[in-house]
């Protein structure tokens, strides 16, 4: 176990080089100008002299490969550079915005798991019945709904019509200590949506899982000797049906970053996602090859799992494979 | 003859169970809803297209006409979806919404399919190092979630309808590459191809006349099943801002002008074009889902979005 992820680990260094190769090569063939961007509207009126003598204290008059070692050697040592949007160092940003991120991200996750979990297995018991279809049809529906749109349409029935729950924010505007209640109850709409959001996924293979095992010797067995249809669906084909499931669940880290990304900006929450569109609009490079650099980082991270988890699950497979 | 069973059909104890008679009728039920669902889903599409390709050219109608006096009015027989906050007539707007998302989303998902079919194919018909390298590339790909690379990449490139297209296209070439790699690597190994080779074919007659037709019809599947996706990208991308520029109105930033509309409790201008999304992505999703089912009828009919 240790060496599988020792070598996953290894697998992700050269992964994290390329992919910020790859962020520095895109934003050179661009017509982005990191000086326009550092001198904003000053830029506009400043001389060739001037704007050289920038190009040349920001040091990107130099060839594409020096700049990107440069910025690899300096993140490794923690310095991500200053984020021109925000006026505040790229590690300052990702420091106060990163735990609320992961908050609503795990909350959301634990929610789709338990309720796709449940809404699989209630599909999955009479397969072409009239629960398995309104559940699968429900999750058609909610797979090609856009998050962004479903969470817009939430906020306008919950906070707008019925009032029950905030719109958005971390906290109730003009308080100015965070507190546990009001963070949890600005809390509901933005995972409830982004669970709606990752809760096709779950269904649909909770459904596939625990349908294939409904039909595999051992629940025949299971019935035959006449057991309880409760022990035989708890007992024999959730075992066998939810694990394989459960062990993916590491892998829909990009999923579930990309509905946050969307969540976030619709609910004003103060996570890495909305600084990810702030940074985005600004065209804020700094930012923005951190925010990629440590997405990709948090998919590697959610593979691993996915590995590891799968392993536990079922001994038969060896971590060398 | 006819009264004897044939042993194998004796033993053979219906697809899913033992109760075969329940089972059966199950099926036919399935299976002739399935029927109504792709044509319910042709029909769809077939409407939606002739709405997007005969209401701008013919009628005499601007989608940009601005009444003042009919602004926010709820959905009418006049309006059916209502009007915008400057008077606009939704219905029409989502028509031309619906255009822009499904051109973008059509040109978007061809150049993904075109990208993924030429590294698929090298890389499965080169195989060894190539192989190795560009199966590599694509892992570090795929560590990136797609629409922060998405993101990326229009930021940079900012604003148009080409950064868009190539921000889609760039991050879904993945799964066509991986399809097209795996076809290629199991034509190669056919009799007839190596039937050609040692007829003295060369590589080119090889690639064209025999690898090439085998993979052509998963590649337009691909293609076919990148269309939603690559609309629901678009969207996200125009709803985050970073999109379309607002003279060329898609789903996403019908949705995101309608914003301020909403949150003084006006719900039609959110709630329509989200919904022409949705209509559109499952309708072509099941067209999609039983074209696959007639290319690959052993795996288990799923609608892919």
């Amino acid at each position: 176990m240790a060496r599988l992820a020792g070598r996953r680990a290894l697998f992700a260094v050269p992964v994290l080089g390329a992919v910020t190769f790859g962020v520095f090569a895109i934003a050179a063939a661009s017509p982005f100008d990191p000086v326009k961007a550092y001198a904003g509207t000053a830029g506009l009126s400043a001389s060739q002299e001037t704007l050289d003598q920038l190009r040349a204290n920001l040091g990107t008059d130099r060839p594409l490969v020096t700049r990107w070692w440069d910025w690899l050697t300096s993140a490794v040592r923690g310095d991500l550079g200053v984020s021109s949007a925000l006026r505040q160092p790229v590690a300052d940003v990702i420091g106060e915005r990163v735990g609320w991120s992961v908050l609503l991200a795990s909350a959301a996750f634990l929610v789709a798991v338990l309720l796709g979990g449940l809404l699989g297995v209630l599909a999955a018991r009479r397969p072409g019945g009239w629960t398995d279809r309104a559940v699968t049809s429900l999750a058609y529906t909610l797979e090609a709904a856009p998050p962004f749109w479903l969470g817009l349409l939430v906020m306008w029935l919950f906070a707008l019509r019925l009032g029950v729950l905030p719109a958005g924010g971390l906290t109730d505007t003009g308080s100015t200590v965070v507190t546990a209640g009001e963070v949890a109850r600005h809390l509901v709409l933005p995972a409830g949506v982004l669970a709606l959001s990752q809760l096709p996924w779950f269904v649909l293979y909770v459904r596939q899982g625990v349908g294939d095992a409904l039909q595999e010797d051992p629940v025949r067995g299971a019935r035959a000797r006449g057991l309880a249809e409760r022990t035989v669906l708890t007992g024999h084909a959730l075992r066998s049906g939810m694990l394989p499931v459960l062990t993916l669940i590491g892998s829909r880290v990009p999923e579930l970053i990309t509905g946050a990304l969307l969540v976030e900006t619709v609910f004003s929450w103060p996570g890495i996602a909305a600084a990810t569109v702030e940074s985005a609009t600004a065209a804020d490079f700094p930012l923005l090859a951190a925010l990629t650099v440590l997405a990709t980082f948090a998919v590697l991270l959610g593979n691993l799992l996915a590995d590891l988890l799968y392993g536990l699950a079922d001994p038969r497979v060896g971590f060398d494979g | 003859m006819a009264d004897t069973v044939h042993p194998a059909e004796k033993t053979e104890n219906g697809p899913n169970g033992p109760n075969t008679a329940v089972w059966r009728s199950r099926a036919v039920v399935r299976r002739s809803t399935r029927a109504w669902r792709v044509r319910g889903s042709a029909a769809v599409v077939a409407v939606l297209m002739l709405s997007v390709l005969l209401v701008p050219p013919f009628a005499q109608l601007d989608q940009q006409a601005v009444d003042l006096a009919a602004k926010l009015r709820p959905p009418s027989w006049t309006h059916p979806f209502g009007t915008d906050d400057v008077g606009r007539d939704l219905l029409l707007r989502c028509v031309y919404g619906l255009r822009v998302s499904l051109l973008v989303g059509v040109v978007a998902a061809v150049v993904s399919t075109v990208i993924g079919t030429a590294v698929g194919a090298l890389a499965g018909a080169l195989g060894g190092w190539t192989d190795r390298l560009v199966m590599r590339l694509v892992d570090v790909f795929a560590s990136v979630p797609h629409l922060l690379l998405g993101i990326f990449i229009v930021a940079m490139f900012r604003p148009g309808v080409w950064p868009v297209v190539v921000s889609v296209a760039l991050t879904h070439w993945l799964s066509t590459a991986r399809i097209v790699r795996a076809e290629v690597l199991s034509l190669r190994s056919r009799p007839y191809v190596d039937a050609a080779i040692s007829g003295g074919a060369s590589r080119r007659r090889v690639a064209v006349r025999h690898l090439l037709p085998g993979v052509l019809p998963q590649a337009g599947l691909a293609a076919v099943l990148m269309v939603p996706h690559a609309i629901w990208h678009e969207s996200a991308l125009s709803f985050l801002g970073l999109g379309l520029p607002t003279h060329q109105a898609s789903l996403g930033t019908l949705v995101q002008s309608a914003r301020g509309s909403l949150l003084a409790g006006d719900w039609w201008p959110t709630l329509f074009p989200g919904l022409c999304a949705v209509t559109a992505t499952l309708a072509v999703a099941g067209l999609a889902g039983a074209w696959r089912e007639r290319l690959n009828p052993r795996r288990r009919s799923e609608l892919m979005l």
